[in-house]
């Protein structure tokens, strides 16, 4: 029984990591479904989101709606102006040059926001009071994990709803699958694109709000790692597929809370990179493979 | 023509010693403090880490963004051999080195069937795996590092070893398995098509520039007492990335000045760290939008 209730409790902590790595994954995937450029700078996109949410609660007393909403509206805009300066003169240079072009603006995001706020660790306000729930056993669920979950689900099915119901939708597959003949349909390419970069930023400023309000604590340099890990979770499940991204990243959520909670969380980071190599190796289609490609 | 050339190297051999003698007098004499010792060092072993990356990245075409990771073993492997074998330091780097190259070959061997940007992934998830498990290990100090390490490395190390790793990855590039290398950069099917082992070439760059990565990494160790896991994250690999790119891919003279220029221009923001990389930052994204080529 005991084993049993370690198991479901990891469960639970890992679908709210995992709900995290799903929002980050899914800008990853669909900008590289649509440009094929690893966007480095989309964990940065994360941490500004994160610092954003941070302003609007602690500093201008927000509460938490409003901070999710304006947050993820200036990385929007933050994720265009990236494209648009850094990435858009580079489309058609190597893909390397793009990829080198993309640490680097990480790592001026990253290494910005330092020098702006300081290395130090900031304290989230506590906007939603923390309530948990016992279900059977020693197992407990809190309002904030549900929360994460919630507006993630929102978000996905929102994400769904724009990708196959809306034109800007259908623009950004034809665009994915073929941007010359898209181009030549009358889609505006460039446009396209900066949805797809608004929409990933977007995703990603959310979770770096509600990762703020899950753990509390928010620094200029949080976005590498979970960025790294979202793009494993994009791989995982097939990078470019937008299902995939959000199971990848549940399951490398849940994972990691299964190598933490058995005791050796030093080895949740190496275990991320060891699934990514074996993916890699083994199907770098990902596990949702190619014939349901659905690149956006 | 071969006495003229050979002339040539003596001349720039004589060179490298008289520039080795001033450097090593004044700093015995003490016109030259430690903190310019300490950057002459650190330019040393920059020197070899752009100049070995370059390699891989420069002249074989394969984006590797995960080079701290093997001066991370090579770093351990070597300091293993003095603090806890006591054997002499020239043994001990060798063994660094050595395991570096081994790991190079553990790490090429599978990867290096990716392409491209799945490549930078995975060699950034190797040299995440590789400290990962460093941390992991309690023989080696863990997360918290290991320290002690006498200070074997001095001036005349570095600067011998430096101009070693040039003159080896040099006469590499100009040789017969060197061109091979680079023409699976300028066109691996075509280089396939005209009958080059194209794996075995690429695994060969690999190793070599992971070979060269440990030996700085030993050196490293030797210098600095001490050694932590965190020391060699990918911000490490970063630095070496900006030195290859700002130096020229496939240009090993531009690699040795953007070391040596990178490692002044740090030494002298030292006190501003975050600065440093948003400097390095916007020189990556600069150079990349105006002059790919560097």
């Amino acid at each position: 029984m005991e084993v049993m209730e370690v198991f479901l409790q990891q469960l639970i902590n890992g679908v709210s990591l995992g709900s995290i790595y799903a929002l980050i994954a899914l800008g990853y995937t669909m900008v590289y479904g649509i440009v094929q450029l690893i966007n480095f700078a989309h964990g940065d996109v994360y941490m500004v989101g994160a610092y954003l949410g941070f302003f609007a609660t602690a500093i201008l007393g927000w509460s938490f709606l409003p901070a999710l909403l304006m947050s993820m509206f200036v990385c929007a805009c933050l994720g265009v102006t990236i494209e648009k300066l850094a990435y858009k003169p580079l489309r058609m240079a190597p893909r390397i040059a793009a990829l080198i072009t993309a640490i680097g603006v990480s790592l001026f995001l990253g290494y910005g926001m330092m020098l702006l706020v300081g290395p130090q660790v900031r304290t989230f306000p506590q906007v939603l009071t923390e309530v948990q729930w016992k279900l059977f056993g020693s197992i407990t669920v809190t309002n904030r994990q549900v929360i994460i979950l919630v507006v993630t689900i929102a978000l996905m099915l929102l994400l769904q709803y724009i990708v196959h119901k809306t034109m800007i939708g259908k623009a950004m597959r034809a665009v994915s699958h073929d941007k010359q003949a898209a181009q030549l349909m009358g889609i505006n390419v460039n446009n396209t694109i900066s949805a797809t970069f608004a929409i990933g930023s977007s995703l990603a400023a959310a979770a770096g709000v509600l990762v703020g309000i899950y753990y509390n604590a928010i620094n200029p340099l949080m976005g590498i790692m979970p960025g790294l890990k979202a793009f494993v979770a994009a791989v995982l499940g097939g990078i470019g597929i937008i299902p995939g991204a959000m199971t990848g990243g549940f399951l490398l959520g849940i994972v990691e809370a299964m190598v933490s909670g058995y005791g050796k969380s030093l080895y949740r980071d190496p275990v991320a990179f060891i699934i990514l190599i074996i993916i890699l190796i083994v199907k770098p289609a990902g596990l949702f493979g190619k014939n349901i490609r659905e690149k956006v | 023509m071969f006495e003229r050339k050979l002339g040539k190297q003596f001349g720039i051999l004589l060179l490298l010693v008289a520039f080795w003698g001033v450097v090593e007098f004044m700093l015995k004499t003490g016109i030259l403090n430690p903190f310019y010792e300490l950057n002459l060092i650190l330019i040393g072993i920059n020197i070899i880490l752009a100049v070995s990356l370059n390699l891989i990245n420069g002249f074989n075409g394969q984006f590797s963004i995960g080079h701290a990771g093997f001066m991370a073993v090579g770093a351990y492997g070597a300091a293993i051999i003095t603090l806890k074998a006591q054997l002499p330091f020239a043994i001990a780097l060798l063994f660094g080195a050595v395991l570096a190259g081994i790991f190079g070959l553990l790490v090429g061997l599978p990867t290096l069937r990716l392409r491209g940007d799945y490549l930078a992934i995975a060699t950034l998830g190797f040299g995440e795996i590789i400290r990962g498990m460093i941390v992991n290990i309690d023989y080696i100090g863990g997360a918290y590092g290991l320290s002690g390490i006498p200070k074997l490395a001095n001036w005349t190390w570095i600067f011998a070893l430096t101009v070693l790793t040039v003159i080896v990855i040099a006469n590499f590039v100009n040789s017969t398995h060197g061109r091979a290398t680079i023409s699976i950069r300028e066109n691996e099917i075509a280089a396939e098509a005209m009958g080059i082992n194209t794996t075995k070439y690429k695994v060969m760059a690999f190793v070599i520039g992971s070979f060269f990565a440990g030996l700085a990494g030993g050196l490293h160790a030797h210098y600095f007492y001490t050694i932590q896991p965190n020391t060699f994250n990918f911000l490490k690999s970063f630095d070496i990335l900006v030195m290859v790119v700002l130096g020229g891919q496939g240009s090993i003279t531009g690699s040795i000045i953007a070391a040596v220029g990178l490692t002044i221009l740090s030494a002298s923001l030292q006190s501003l760290a975050a600065l440093r990389l948003v400097i390095y930052a916007l020189l990556l994204i600069v150079i990349m939008l105006f002059r790919p080529q560097a």
